[in-house]
Formats: C-alpha cells, structure tokens, sequence
C-alpha cells in the first residue's frame, strides 16, 4: 500500500498567484443559451475563473509566488536546496522548466532541481516528495513550486472543459525540522484510466501532424482539436466520488485520527458536485471543507494551495491547524496527505 | 425499489411530475444532458450504493435498463 509517514520536516510558508484577467461563465458564448450558462453555474458553482494572457506561463504565477514567499520568510536563496515544479503545461518540451526557474528565481547553482508532471493530484504529491527529500537532513530547505495555466490546453469552444478551469500557480516553503510532527499520504494511481483525461497529440506517442489542428465537432457546444485536453465527465466523476473518499479513510484509520479531530479538509476544487459529493460521503460539515471553485474554478494541481491562501488564510497564519488535503484528476492519479502546519506563513493572493 | 428508484430519478432530472415510464429511453428525455447524467449517476451511488461506470452505462437504453442494472448489481 502508497502509506508514507515521513518525519523530520514542516511547512513553513504557501502562496498563491493568480492572473489578473477574470473570464465570467455567465455570459460566456461557449454555452448554447444563456439557461444553459446557468444551468452550468448552478451544478459545478463555477461562475468564474482566472485566464492567463498568451505572454504568461505557469512558471511565471510560480515565480511570483516564490518571490514573494521568500521574501516573507526571509529565506536567503542560497540555503534552498532543492527546488521541484508541478505542472502539465512547462516552459519547454526540453529543458526541464524548473532549470529556468533556479535561475531566474537566483538560486544557487548547488540546488538539485527537477519536474515532474502531474495534474490535480500534483500538490499532495509534490510535498510528499519534498518531505521526504528533506527528511534525511541532506537538504535543509526546499520549494515546491506547482502551477498549471491549463486555459491554454483547453478549446475555447468545449463547453465541456474549457469554462471548468482557471490558470493559478503557488509556491510551498519547507525545512528539516527534527521538532516537528510527522506527514502521513496514501497515494494511488489507475492508469488504465489515463485516457480519462488527457490529449492526444502533440508529444511522442502521437507527434503533431497537420491533421492534429484539424478541429472536429464532437457534439453541439463541443469542438476541439488534437492537440486539446479531453475529459470524459462521465468517468472523472465516478473516479472523484469513489477514490478520494476511499484514501481519505484509509489514511485516518491508519494514522488512528478520527474525523471530529480534522480542522480543514483541504479538497483538490474539481467542481461543487465532486466537492459535495465527498464531503457527503466522509460525513464532513461544509464548513470543514473551505472551496474557492467559485471564484476560481478547477485550477489543476494549484487548487488546493489556492483554497488555503483565499479562503484560510488567517487561521493558517495565526493556529496550529490539522489538515487532510487531498488532489485526484489525470492519470488516474490521487494522493491524500494528514499534514499539521504550525502558524505558517501565507502571504495574501498575488495577481498579475 | 421500483417507486423508490423513479422518485430520486425524477429529482435527479430536475424534472418535477415527469411521468416516468420503464420502457422510456432516458436519453430521449429533453431534461438529458451531461450534467443531468452525473446527477443519475451520483444517485444512484447515493441511494443504491451501486456505481454504474460509463462504458456499462453506456449500454443502458431504458429506465427499466436501469432499473434491472441496479437490481443485478445490488444482488452481486
């Protein structure tokens, strides 16, 4: 079984960034009538999101992000050790983007840096995967940067997916700390799903060719490309109300902490029927489970960074919290994390 | 069952008083859409317990389909 309990480290400060071009889905032509615009808005609660400009990318909300939590830490660069990016939309096919980000960021040239790609199950991976980096003490400061402009992966006439998302980037400040309570994380993954979410064209199993632009009428309201993200709702949302709930119990019991105990349940920002339909079956009050999906919608990987810097932000900052968090989407991937963080450091929401 | 399983159908469709007839193919209905579809869908999990994944509901043609589907699945 994916349990890890991983000890010696904490989280010592989250921030968020989002674009400042805000796309309302009310009166959005994608949709067929306006009845059908709000028909959307009423099942998913999304009523906008953020979209990044062409000249923005998802290193660009991270860096920000990064800037500013550095600062607020006041973390010299030269102590960070090790720096990981998340994300399904990089720079570059080649390089790897978190290379350009060291640099950009003014990192030391001694920082063992690398991507990984992953989508809305990005964040939770990514901490277990820096905890553990840290864990040894090798490393004694690490940053977590995870973002996704994935309006720019989506066609703008798929009523399908396209008004479900929004473009968001955060960055996750870690230490070594032999005082701090341990990380607990369940992860999973269902591959033969990879289909579920996903776009054909563009990288190596189906190289972009002429016909990859061609743009194809699925059904009214949807048409895309093959190089544009698909979604089969159908099969996501069975996924999201079965799986998540699965590894959130499984963690709990494992780690012997009972429901009542949790403070946030901090839920990767699907939509508002996956989100409810999860805190039903855990039996967890709505006000447990912070959402910022109306605002923001489905921000990928960085949603659940975002709910904490948009919705918790002064309890994050001011109370020693007990978190379950949990990201599901693309792979089929999911992981849950039982995180305590101490009075971290949050800066407010940055936009640019 | 039967009662049980055409009144939560109903308010899944958002479709009050619909007279609801188990030879009616559902996709037929005007109500149907893709977010009415996950409404039945989570219903179903709710109320039965039993999740019916895409390419096996794909199959389903009528409410009694349905119905059957959900009867066969509770058995198993």
């Amino acid at each position: 079984m994916a349990f890890q309990k991983i000890e010696n480290v904490k989280i010592s400060g989250i921030s968020a960034c989002v674009p400042r071009t805000i796309e309302g889905n009310s009166n959005s032509t994608i949709f067929l009538s306006h009845l059908d615009a709000e028909k959307f808005i009423s099942a998913t609660g999304i009523r906008e999101r953020r979209i990044a400009s062409s000249d923005v990318c998802s290193s660009d909300l991270c860096y920000h992000a990064a800037i500013k939590l550095i600062d607020e830490l006041g973390w010299n660069k030269n102590e960070i050790d090790c720096l990981i990016f998340i994300t399904q939309t990089p720079d570059y096919i080649v390089p790897a983007t978190s290379c350009i980000l060291q640099d950009r960021l003014g990192l030391s040239t001694d920082c063992y840096s690398f991507d990984i790609t992953l989508g809305c199950s990005g964040w939770v991976y990514g901490v277990s995967i820096m905890a553990s980096l840290l864990s040894s003490g090798c490393f004694k400061k690490g940053l977590l940067l995870v973002g996704e402009t994935t309006s720019k992966t989506k066609s703008d006439t798929d009523k399908s997916t396209y008004p479900l998302f929004g473009d968001a980037g955060s960055a996750t400040c870690m230490e070594f700390s032999p005082e701090s309570v341990p990380m607990y994380f369940h992860s999973g993954t269902d591959g033969s799903k990879h289909k579920a979410i996903y776009i054909p064209d563009g990288a190596f199993r189906n190289p972009t060719t002429p016909e990859s632009l061609k743009l194809e009428e699925i059904e009214p309201g949807v048409r895309r490309n093959r190089l544009q993200y698909i979604m089969d709702g159908g099969s996501v949302f069975i996924f999201s109300i079965t799986k998540p709930p699965q590894s959130i119990k499984i963690l709990l019991e494992k780690i012997g902490v009972s429901d009542e105990e949790v403070d946030y349940y901090f839920l990767h920002q699907a939509n508002k029927i996956m989100v409810e339909k999860i805190i039903n079956k855990l039996k967890v009050p709505v006000e447990k489970a912070p959402v910022s999906f109306e605002l923001f919608g489905n921000t990928s990987m960085s949603s659940i960074p975002l709910t904490m810097v948009t919705c918790k932000r002064n309890e994050i900052t001011s109370l020693r919290l007990k978190l379950i968090t949990c990201g599901f989407g693309g792979g089929l991937s999911w992981a849950s994390g039982y995180i305590i963080t101490d009075r971290i450091v949050c800066p407010e929401l940055l936009e640019i | 069952m039967r009662e049980q399983f055409i009144e939560k159908f109903r308010e899944a469709l958002d479709a009050d008083g619909k007279e609801i007839r188990m030879d009616d193919r559902f996709r037929d209905y005007e109500e149907w859409d893709s977010l009415r579809y996950l409404s039945v869908i989570a219903m179903i999990d709710s109320e039965f317990d039993v999740i019916i994944e895409t390419i096996d509901f794909r199959k389903i043609e009528t409410v009694g389909g349905l119905i059957d589907e959900i009867e066969r699945r509770i058995k198993s």
